[in-house]
């Protein structure tokens, strides 16, 4: 025993306690991972109205490549940026807006996308009008205004991109039978997501809200085939479609 | 006043150092410590809250004067590890990073720089002021164990995983971000080193510091023991240092060189020692005088 003891203390430890440290460290830092892992998957659900700033890649790759440092947000001169805290509806650190408080003003530079050193703000993104926030998305006509037959318009107005992004569309108002009304109609190849028209709208709670595109847009199944109904003849019908 | 009286025990910590070399140089690389830690934060607090744009962004990553990049070397390998290219800015930012520490010494960074260290060393403070026992140690190379699993997991994850609980970015997003709920993971380890187990987190865990130990080994500054001979036993030095184990070698060793990679210079054994045994020497220096 003795003898035992005085070999293990000259060698420091023995082959054995070596590996069962090892191994049992090796476990609890495995478990470890796990944890963090689990709760940073789990915590990197972006809130639906938190929306990225311009040039963000798609939330993984977002979450893949940004350091959290705050560089965008201190190069955003109009305060519209803000960092996550923790319990909150964006990962911790990263940064959002959300536009009924602060919209994005749409700088011509676009800073924020300059300041980036991590590249999870796209530097390809030269073109302001070309970002892709989100969506505007009218969620609510029963309480738009103009849906009522009113003349409000101010998301209309106040959109930078207006009569491209945002249109009025005319329409026969059934209700009085005598008069317009104007839908506000958002195109959505044209939206940025700045967030302007849900940030000026006049009611309690906005009836445009801005939306992530992979919540505002809808998706066709890659199988899907279109069929052009104008251009369809019966002939055409008749023998079968080709595409 | 010298060797009689610090063998034998008095209630207050490093009486002796204090008695012979009055209470500021008893505490001076403490206090240059404190001024060093608050002067980063500050550097970068004067931006948001002055306009004063010294350093813009966090430890994470940042700018100096708008134009040199610097980031922690660590985030930067996580992302490259998410298979993520980065931005050059954060590549350089990381490699000048990654330099300094390689010649100031590794370490420096969790004494001299990392926010962290104010909590750990308070409660360190409070388990010598309360006389906590000592508690059953963890092994010290986890955080080498942890500085693993921080890279490997955004390999499976694909997420950058550590950065939601990393500490330490903490203090530095609650101070220029308001972001101050994440103060709970400092709130967590101030209790860990408090009641679980004694220097856990920065002595045990940490896997930034075990990424500065690993890049800080060849630096030519390091602690050195060279009055050894004058050592008179009264562990003022094994009581304060946090990483203790470094401290036996250079006292009872051949070489009275601390060249552990643990050491992080911090520079309290050097304070605490009535004897002044220990003092930062320049190894490099050192060398080229020996061979002449």
């Amino acid at each position: 025993m003795n003898q035992v003891n005085r070999n293990t203390k000259a060698k420091g430890v023995n082959r054995r306690q070596f590996l069962a440290t090892s191994a049992k460290a090796g476990c609890a830092m495995g478990l470890l991972g796990l944890g963090v892992t689990g709760v940073a998957k789990q915590s990197s659900h972006l809130d639906p109205l938190a929306i990225r700033p311009p040039g963000a890649l798609t939330e993984d790759d977002f979450l893949s490549a940004c350091v959290r440092c705050g560089l965008c947000v201190e190069a955003c001169p109009y305060d519209t940026l803000k960092l996550a805290r923790w319990f909150e509806g964006a990962p911790t650190g990263t940064p959002y807006f959300t536009a009924r408080a602060v919209p994005c003003e749409m700088c011509d530079d676009i800073p924020c996308v300059k300041a980036c050193p991590s590249g999870s703000l796209d530097h390809s993104l030269t073109e302001i009008n070309e970002s892709k926030m989100g969506i505007a998305v009218l969620i609510d006509e029963k309480s738009c205004l103009n849906f009522k037959g009113l003349r409000c318009d101010v998301c209309y107005r106040v959109c930078p991109l207006i009569d491209e992004a945002i249109t009025l569309e005319r329409q026969h108002n059934q209700r009085s039978d005598h008069h317009a009304m104007f839908l506000p109609t958002v195109n959505s190849d044209s939206c940025t997501g700045c967030g302007k028209c849900e940030h000026v709208c006049v009611l309690e709670e906005s009836a445009i809200r801005v939306l992530p595109a992979h919540i505002a847009l809808g998706k066709t199944a890659s199988h899907d085939t279109y069929i052009n109904t104008e251009e369809t003849t019966l002939e055409m019908l008749n023998k079968g479609l080709t595409l | 006043m010298s060797k009689g009286t610090s063998n034998t025990s008095t209630d207050r910590f490093a009486q002796a150092a204090i008695d012979e070399l009055g209470w500021w140089r008893a505490h001076k690389f403490l206090f240059l410590r404190r001024a060093s830690q608050l002067s980063v934060l500050l550097a970068f607090a004067i931006g948001p809250w002055f306009g004063l744009w010294l350093l813009k962004g966090n430890l994470s990553s940042s700018e100096l004067l708008a134009t040199i990049p610097l980031s922690d070397p660590l985030a930067t390998l996580q992302v490259l590890m998410t298979g993520h290219w980065p931005e050059l800015s954060l590549l350089l930012g990381a490699a000048i990073i990654a330099l300094f520490y390689l010649v100031a010494g590794g370490r420096v960074f969790c004494s001299w720089v990392c926010p962290v260290n104010l909590v750990t060393d308070a409660a360190s403070w409070l388990r010598r002021k309360f006389h906590l026992p000592r508690t059953s140690e963890m092994p010290r190379n986890l955080r080498y164990y942890l500085l693993a699993v921080v890279l490997l997991m955004p390999l499976f994850s694909g997420i950058a995983a550590w950065e939601w609980v990393n500490p330490v970015p903490v203090v530095y997003r609650a101070l220029l971000f308001g972001a101050g709920s994440g103060l709970w993971i400092l709130a967590a380890i101030f209790l860990l080193d408090l009641f679980i187990s004694e220097r856990a987190w920065c002595g045990h865990l940490c896997p930034t510091g075990a990424m500065f130990a690993l890049l800080g080994k060849a630096s030519p500054v390091k602690v050195s023991a060279v009055n050894a001979k004058d050592c008179d036993n009264c562990m003022d030095c094994f009581e304060v240092c946090p990483e203790r184990q470094v401290l036996k070698p250079a006292l009872k060793g051949t070489s009275p060189m601390i060249t552990d990679s643990d050491c992080t210079q911090c520079g309290r054994c050097i304070d605490v020692c009535a004897q002044r045994v220990f003092q930062y020497q320049n190894r490099i220096a050192l060398k080229a005088e020996n061979n002449q």
